[in-house]
């Protein structure tokens, strides 16, 4: 199969038995979406990983780019106020 | 040895030479990720024959242990179906070879699961799970084989001519599976093939490939007599054993 390079690479996110979120595990090649499922169960969920699988088209993801990464983040970095570590607690909270 | 003993020992049989043969795909798949897929189907049908095996050596009783039955029974003895024994061929004959074989087993453990040998129905009802699956992926790559390019469908269409005379022997009831059935611990063939056949034509419909008339020459691999590939494959999956016996891990 001198054409499997253009099988279609799939994100594959993982949700596992205690977790609330799916995380990105890794990626794969699959030719449609039942494969995706079908090659991350038995790529990533191996060792009883997860409990549900998500699979994203890589080309469907929209990224940041690399290169604005000062305009997009640099901002944010004299910014200390933003972070909520300037409020006095209350005693009577206490489990905060 | 009993009936009951040769019959779990046919399943055993089918199950642990699936398994090797799968496992010749290890590093040759098309791909890397098939490559695991293929493996993963071949650790379940192993786990399966490893209960299995020790289940026959315990109904005949004469304290054989699963490998003493893998490593230490000559190809006459092998009871499998002769369908698994057949060679990969290219990667559409061993989906061709793989989908006939998950559709009978699906069925086969759905009903076991319910026998009255309930050590066997456990493994059954474990093993249906595994069968499931295994159905959903061959059934998959066969859709996408025969519903796929020109050439494609016409290479699938030559595995399932190639494979379908050995489809006969699931079906076809001895003496060891009427004995089976009237003691409660397995299956009604005829119920075995109408569900086969409904899941068959399904998926053979959804391929765009047409279902093969009848062999009319059926294979007994069940009952020892094999196919000229046995030998070989028994040769590799024994040679270790024989070399080194009692080698363990």
């Amino acid at each position: 199969m001198n054409n499997r390079q253009e099988w279609p690479l799939y994100e594959i996110f993982i949700r596992a038995k205690s977790g609330l979120d799916h995380k990105h595990v890794g990626s794969l090649h699959a030719t449609d979406a039942r494969m995706a499922i079908e090659h991350a169960r038995d790529l990533y969920t191996r060792r009883q990983e997860g409990v549900s699988i998500w699979a994203v088209r890589s080309a469907d993801i929209v990224a940041s780019d690399p290169a604005e990464a000062d305009a997009l983040f640099e901002p944010a970095r004299d910014k200390v106020y933003r972070h909520p570590t300037f409020y006095d607690i209350p005693e009577e909270v206490k489990t905060l | 040895m009993t009936p009951h003993c040769r019959y779990v020992l046919r399943l055993a049989d089918t199950n642990l030479v699936l398994a090797q043969r799968l496992g010749e795909w290890v590093g040759h798949a098309p791909a890397l990720e098939e490559d695991l897929g293929l493996a993963n189907v071949a650790l379940d049908l192993l786990g399966q024959a490893r209960l299995l095996l020790t289940h026959a050596g315990e109904l005949e009783g004469r304290g054989r242990s699963e490998d003493e039955l893998a490593y230490l029974r000559e190809e006459s003895e092998y009871l499998n179906l002769t369908l698994v024994e057949q060679p990969n061929g290219d990667f559409g004959d061993t989906i061709t070879r793989q989908f006939l074989l998950d559709a009978w087993q699906l069925g086969l453990y759905e009903s076991l699961s319910h026998s009255m040998d309930l050590k066997l129905a456990a493994i059954a009802a474990k093993g249906a799970r595994e069968a499931a699956y295994h159905l959903r992926y061959s059934s998959g790559w066969l859709i996408r084989l025969g519903d796929g390019t020109p050439e494609s469908h016409a290479r699938v269409e030559r595995s399932i001519a190639r494979l379908w005379p050995y489809i006969n022997e699931l079906f076809d009831a001895d003496e060891v599976e009427r004995a089976v059935l009237a003691a409660g611990i397995g299956p009604d063939p005829a119920t075995l093939e109408k569900n086969w056949s409904r899941r068959v034509d399904e998926v053979l419909a959804a391929a765009t490939l047409a279902r093969p008339a009848p062999a009319k020459f059926g294979w007994y691999g069940k009952q020892g007599r094999h196919s000229e590939h046995l030998g070989y494959l028994l040769a590799e999956l024994q040679s270790l054993h024989r070399a080194h016996p009692g080698a363990t891990w």
